[in-house]
């Protein structure tokens, strides 16, 4: 056993206290050190760490703004936003991104597909940005959410805004919204800068052009936060700001109701305002639904869409090219009336065909049309007639005056897909092709085929500008806010006024002598309003409905000898290989105001497919005539 | 009759209190009331179970350290070794009858309270051995016969603790036992076989050490390792200290703790909570009122005639420096995260009891300073 004997203190005190002077020495150092680290943490380093304790603390979300309204001449809404309920997840926020897509599917039936794509979206960026899970969810579905939120950390349910575009007819012209694409940032500064998950941008039509203004000012939230990412205390707020609302010339009722008569064919309607070049329609067929495009098209609709043998996706108003046919025939004769090539009332006899060079060049009628002055050959539109003055006018002269109606150069500003067609002459041809110029090719310009490509826009602007008396006109969509009316500067009696306003109206006639566009236009009504012109079928018998108007149809093949002679019929061939059908017209015929083009692809024939839906929609446009009229003026006054 | 004051045994209560150690009475006072200031904010600014429970602890057994003052140093000294027993049955009792908590068995319900007793073994090792080595004389202190029960009543509590587990109070009983044997003379090649043992030991303490003490261990080594795992306690923490700067964002104003990204700011990371309000100037004030508690009661064993009371007091102020620089080097991100509360400060009231029942018996060391203890 241990036994304790009395002891020598003093040495035991001695000890104790030598030793605990040791101790002390190294309390002293461990002292310094932690006072030091103190000094270090919270005076050397305190800046660095008031920002990270400030990066704990605060969240910051921007949030996409609501885009523009869209609206037509009647503010009727044919782009507009709705509610929609979106999904978001921050990586860095997360407990476990794989056991929350568990969780998440369970809730949403999430399909594993999608979840692999987000996965590899998410390794692809930064932790702390925000993924959009899924941008449309349902009410059910999204009240789920919130019922589990507390187990979902880095989980966020958002009320969002999207797109909505009510009416199909004006697909092309509006365009669409979608997710921003890789192109899109590279291209588009103000989306690079906007940085914001979830933004749709424009993709194409007036959405793409008008992106920038109509997508608004990015809002911005910074929230107190807790270590569970919950929002604890709102710091800062900006709303950020919509984006600006447009407000076109279109008609949405005209819109629809052409788009609807163009339900089971192929091709494309413009009406135009023959003075002030609003469009009041622009329609292209088929359509599509760009509400599928806003929340992402599925590829099976996309390639749908994209292998149709209509190509729906296409503005066929602005971007389809056609042969105008014989509705060039109004501009031929025109330019032959200015150049003095011939007088109106020079008689030409059509035999159903004339021999140049030994070649054949036929009239569409076979058996001929007998004598024909100017008025006749339009009215009943005879080819041979036009091949014999424009053989005297010679194509150099023609595609001067064809320029100068506006084809062959693209005729709206801002559209991208828009194309400007082709007006040939000796050197074009010369520069694009290669090649010297052929009489036989001037013989068929002058029936509107050969090389000549006119878009339906660029055909009804050319009808607008002779209906106008005319004059030049630019043709628009957006209401701005110089909307002038060049009939009020015509009908202006005041001749001081008048000078005054000269250089405001910029007028630019287009003729030489009034009296040959006047002709024309009187050509014009015979060819719909009397008996054997082609449209004769078509006419609107009401005084104030009357219109006049010109028919075309457009080859895409060359009919061979065989094939004339056989008397093959339009329907029996195979559908990709008949005729355009087109039609132009404006209307009313005495108080002219407005101008229209129709084409119907492979429809046969111009005065068949082409001129009865033109005829609908004039109805359709002279019946809002009125209410246009009394918009207009209180536009007026509201300036 | 008058009797000198040196041999006297027995004073009046007016003698007890005009003999009272003011500066370290008044230190632990302020440090209290500090503490409970640093729980309500740590409440969110609110007097909840933890604040209110901890101001109520607080005073209690701030009365209890003035009673236990005024008990004899005699007292003390004979009841050393029944105290210590009295401490390792409730902790043979924790094995067998403890309460588990997140993982580890710590807790004995004793009706009363939920008691940890390996808090109280801190204090109970460090009162065994001062006694041991008070009767030990100068030559046998090292004779290796003599270094058995130090060894003894130091391991099987230290074991006990780390298989509860809970590594960071076992660590500091052992220190605490480590440094009443240093002060009591024994030599340096003891203490370097002991270190030796331990090491070799290492392995076997190592297979008891839960996941998650290891994943600390290698945390400390690298705390970016795993930010939101298990080195997020300790990046937290600095951020928050760090952020609080000079002069601190002001009291309840710690944002670090009250958007809750410290961790255990009631009990180990109490003082980061305070050094994120009250800034640099805050955490010197409260390290130099630690410093002068421990300079007070070294100069109290200084006074102190007695061996038991000399190696009671320096052991006692010793391990009291440790608990506190082990706990404000962890959330200083200068030693592993081991959960070693901050004496008086951090919310538990075994913690709390123990340092105050140790502090109590400073007291009375100061007390009958001159007293014989046997």
């Amino acid at each position: 056993m241990l036994s304790f004997h009395s002891s020598n203190n003093e040495n035991k005190t001695k000890t104790v206290t030598r030793r605990m002077f040791l101790l002390t020495l190294a309390k002293s150092v461990v002292l310094l050190g932690i006072f030091g680290r103190l000094a270090a943490l919270q005076i050397n380093e305190s800046q660095k760490y008031k920002t990270l304790s400030d990066k704990n603390r605060f969240r910051e979300w921007r949030t996409a703004p609501p885009r523009g309204i869209i609206r037509d001449y009647f503010d009727k809404e044919i782009a507009t936003n709705r509610k929609v309920y979106q999904l978001h997840i921050t990586p860095e926020n997360t407990a476990g991104i794989d056991n929350l897509f568990l969780r998440l599917k369970n809730i949403l039936n999430l399909s594993d597909e999608r979840i692999f794509f987000l996965k590899r979206k998410i390794a692809k960026q930064k932790p702390w940005e925000p993924i959009i899970v899924s941008d449309n969810l349902t009410w059910s579905e999204f009240s789920r959410i919130n019922l589990f939120l507390h187990e979902l950390q880095g989980v966020e349910p958002v009320v969002s805004i999207a797109r909505q575009y009510p009416d199909k007819s004006t697909s092309h012209l509006i365009g669409y919204v979608s997710q921003v694409s890789p192109r899109d940032l590279q291209t588009k500064d103000y989306i690079r800068k906007m940085n914001v998950a979830g933004i749709a941008v424009g993709k194409n039509g007036l959405e793409s052009q008008l992106d920038k203004e109509i997508i608004g000012k990015v809002g911005f939230q910074r929230y107190e936060v807790n270590a569970y990412g919950k929002r604890v205390k709102q710091h800062f707020i900006d709303k950020g700001s919509s984006g600006k609302s447009f407000k076109t010339t279109i008609d949405l009722e005209v819109q629809n109701h052409a788009s609807s008569l163009m339900n089971k064919v192929s091709g494309s309607i413009c009406v135009m305002d023959i003075y002030k070049g609003d469009i009041i329609a622009m329609v292209s067929s088929p359509t599509y639904d760009p509400n599928l495009f806003v929340h992402g098209i599925n590829s099976k609709e996309w390639n749908y869409l994209l292998n149709h043998r209509d190509n729906p996706l296409v503005n066929k108003s602005i971007s389809g090219l056609y042969p105008p046919g014989s509705t060039l025939k109004t501009l031929v004769a025109l330019s032959a009336l200015e150049n003095d090539i011939v007088s109106t009332k020079k008689y030409v006899e059509c035999k159903g065909f004339i021999e140049l060079f030994g070649e054949k060049f036929h009239c569409w009628k076979k058996k001929g049309h007998g004598f024909m002055n100017m008025r006749t050959a339009i009215k009943r539109s005879c080819d041979v007639y036009f091949y014999e003055i424009v053989k005297k006018l010679g194509v150099d002269r023609l595609s001067k005056t064809t320029k100068k109606f506006g084809l062959g150069a693209k005729v709206l500003d801002g559209f991208p897909e828009e194309r400007g067609g082709t007006v040939p002459s000796t050197k074009w041809k010369l520069s694009n092709l290669g090649k010297n110029w052929y009489l036989g090719e001037t013989l068929h310009s002058g029936i509107g085929q050969g090389y000549y490509l006119t878009t339906p826009l660029q055909l009804c602007l050319m009808t607008a500008q002779i209906a106008n008396g005319g004059y030049k006109i630019k043709p628009k969509v957006i209401l701005g806010d110089d909307d002038l009316d060049i009939k009020q500067y015509l009908n202006n009696e005041n001749k001081e006024s008048k000078i005054k306003d000269m250089f405001n109206y910029n007028l630019q006639p287009l003729f030489r002598n009034q009296e040959n566009i006047n002709f024309i236009k009187e050509a014009m009504f015979a060819s719909t309003n009397e008996p054997g012109g082609t449209s004769y079928r078509s006419r609107l018998k009401d005084k104030k409905n009357i219109f006049a108007g010109k028919t075309g149809s457009s080859q895409i093949k060359i009919f061979t000898e065989e094939q004339r002679k056989a008397e093959i019929k339009q329907k029996d061939i195979d559908y990709l290989s008949r005729d355009h059908a087109l039609y132009i017209a404006f209307a009313p015929y005495h108080d002219p105001k407005y101008a229209i083009s129709v084409i119907i692809e492979h429809g046969g024939s111009g005065s068949k497919a082409a001129a009865p839906i033109a005829k609908e929609v004039i109805k359709k446009v002279l019946e809002r005539d009125k209410i246009r009229n009394s918009r207009h003026n209180s536009l007026g006054k509201e300036i | 009759m008058f009797t000198p004051r040196s041999i006297q045994s027995s004073f009046s209560l007016s003698e007890k209190i005009f003999s009272i150690d003011y500066i370290l009475f008044f230190s632990i006072f302020l440090i209290g009331v500090i503490s409970c200031f640093a729980q309500y904010s740590s409440s969110g600014g609110e007097l909840d179970y933890y604040s209110k429970s901890h101001i109520v602890r607080f005073f209690i057994f701030f009365l209890l350290f003035i009673v236990i003052s005024f008990i004899q140093v005699r007292f003390w000294y004979q009841s050393s070794y029944v105290i210590y027993f009295l401490f390792f049955i409730l902790l043979l009792g924790v094995k067998y009858f403890g309460l588990v908590s997140s993982g580890s068995q710590r807790w004995i319900n004793l009706y009363i309270i939920n008691l940890q007793p390996s808090e109280l073994m801190k204090i109970g090792v460090i009162l065994f051995l001062s006694k041991y080595y008070h009767r030990v004389s100068a030559s046998d202190v090292n004779r290796l016969k003599f270094l058995l029960l130090p060894i003894g009543t130091l391991l099987f509590p230290f074991f006990l603790v780390v298989t509860q587990p809970d590594l960071g109070t076992s660590i500091l009983i052992l220190a605490g036992g480590i440094v009443v044997t240093w002060l009591a003379g024994v030599r340096l090649k003891f203490f370097t076989y002991l270190g030796i043992l331990l090491v070799s030991l290492l392995p076997i303490v190592i297979s008891f050490l839960k996941p998650y003490q290891k994943a600390r261990i290698l945390t400390f080594l690298n705390p970016d390792r795993d930010p939101l795992g298990a080195g997020y306690q300790i990046i937290q923490s600095k951020i928050a200290i760090g952020s609080g700067g000079l002069f601190g964002k002001g009291f309840l104003n710690g944002s670090q703790s009250y958007l809750d990204f410290l961790p255990e700011k009631h009990t180990d990371f109490i003082f980061t909570l305070f050094s994120e309000e009250f800034g640099f100037i805050g955490s010197i004030i409260i390290l130099f009122l630690y410093f002068l508690i421990t300079y007070r009661i070294v100069s109290v064993g200084h006074a102190t005639r007695s061996i038991f009371g000399k190696l009671y007091c320096y052991s006692f102020a010793t391990a009291f420096f440790i608990y506190v620089s082990v706990n404000m080097c962890m959330v200083l991100g200068l030693l592993p995260i081991v959960g070693a509360p901050l004496p008086i400060m951090s919310y538990g009231g075994s913690s709390m009891l123990s340092i105050m029942f140790g502090l109590g018996v400073v007291m009375s060391c100061k007390i009958y300073k001159d007293t014989p203890v046997n």
